[in-house]
């Protein structure tokens, strides 16, 4: 954990602001730029940027290990999931236009979902990598 | 044309740099300027990524991998000529390629002929969302998108796969 109080408080401003962000990013990437990918990888940044100002453990406490190993699958099985909803309702795979009474409804459920499944797939990994390398030097370290 | 030069003048800074440190500043520093020249060319959503994955996110991965080894790179045993001769003829046979490119912007090439215009005409009528590239991205190629994301999660589970094993062996 860094003893720096400026980057302490600074970050402990920020990183609400940062999800916040990527929010904005997740929900509002149908009318303006971005979406799942771009969203994924600023929550990961903000875990990022916890687990460095914090420690690795604080960091790992906010975002535990089976959370995020859960999220590199999960955003997959969600991506996935929406196409084959789609089957058994009767489209072809990834086939959005049956996922709603309305066809452009059933669109934008579809496009909602699938950039859902990327952002969790994409923060998951980039934490977990991150994660992988912080802890490295420490292994090195003990052994 | 400005941007063009600094990249330019980054990569230069790059390739003659010896303290990996500075390298991987100046790597963010030349995603930065790639991400001002996509906003220039008008590709918010691609600047966004490579503004958030290029200079954020690899300047961390590639700061915690140097944290792992040294931090000067060690100078070549030999005098790189050959590989130094297959970059500049790579390099020209593909400068040479762009020449047969139709010009910038130009309305009749191929590719702002085929799909483009569905996509531009039609794509709010039939998805409901503003963003094109949204809907071309999630919607017109969704099985691009699904086959990156399982890129994505294979590198994650790769990286897993490689660095928790060797944790367990230190532990033995």
């Amino acid at each position: 954990m860094t003893r720096d109080l400026v980057l302490r408080v600074l970050g402990k401003l920020l990183i609400p602001f940062v999800l916040l962000f990527a929010l904005y990013v997740q929900f509002h990437g149908d009318f303006g730029p971005g979406g799942g990918f771009q969203a994924g990888v600023i929550i990961a940044a903000a875990v990022i940027f916890y687990a460095i100002i914090f420690g690795l453990p604080a960091g790992r406490r906010f975002a535990p290990d089976r959370v995020i190993e859960t999220m590199v699958g999960a955003g997959v099985l969600v991506y996935g999931g929406v196409g084959v909803a789609g089957l058994l309702l009767g489209g072809n795979y990834l086939d959005y236009f049956v996922l709603a009474h309305d066809t452009v409804h059933g669109q934008e459920r579809g496009i909602f979902w699938v950039e859902v499944g990327v952002a969790i797939t994409v923060s998951g990994v980039m934490t977990k990598i991150f994660y992988l390398f912080a802890e490295r030097r420490r292994v090195q370290d003990e052994s | 044309m400005t941007l063009l030069t600094m990249m330019a003048v980054v990569t230069v800074a790059i390739v003659v740099q010896r303290n990996l440190f500075a390298v991987v500043v100046f790597g963010s520093i030349y995603s930065f300027l790639m991400a001002t020249a996509l906003v220039a060319l008008d590709a918010v959503d691609v600047a966004m990524t490579e503004a958030s994955v290029g200079a954020g996110m690899s300047t961390v991965l590639l700061l915690g991998a140097l944290y792992l080894t040294r931090g000067d790179e060690v100078k070549p045993l030999r005098r790189p000529v050959l590989p130094l001769l297959v970059s500049v003829v790579i390099g020209a046979a593909l400068v040479y390629g762009t020449f047969g490119l139709p010009a910038f912007s130009d309305p009749q090439a191929p590719i702002h002929t085929h799909v483009v215009p569905r996509y531009l005409g039609e794509s709010l009528r039939e998805t409901g969302v503003p963003n094109v590239v949204t809907a071309v991205l999630a919607s017109y190629r969704g099985y691009d998108t699904l086959g990156e994301t399982t890129v994505v999660f294979t590198a994650g589970a790769g990286v897993i796969a490689l660095l928790r094993r060797r944790r367990q062996d230190n532990k033995r």
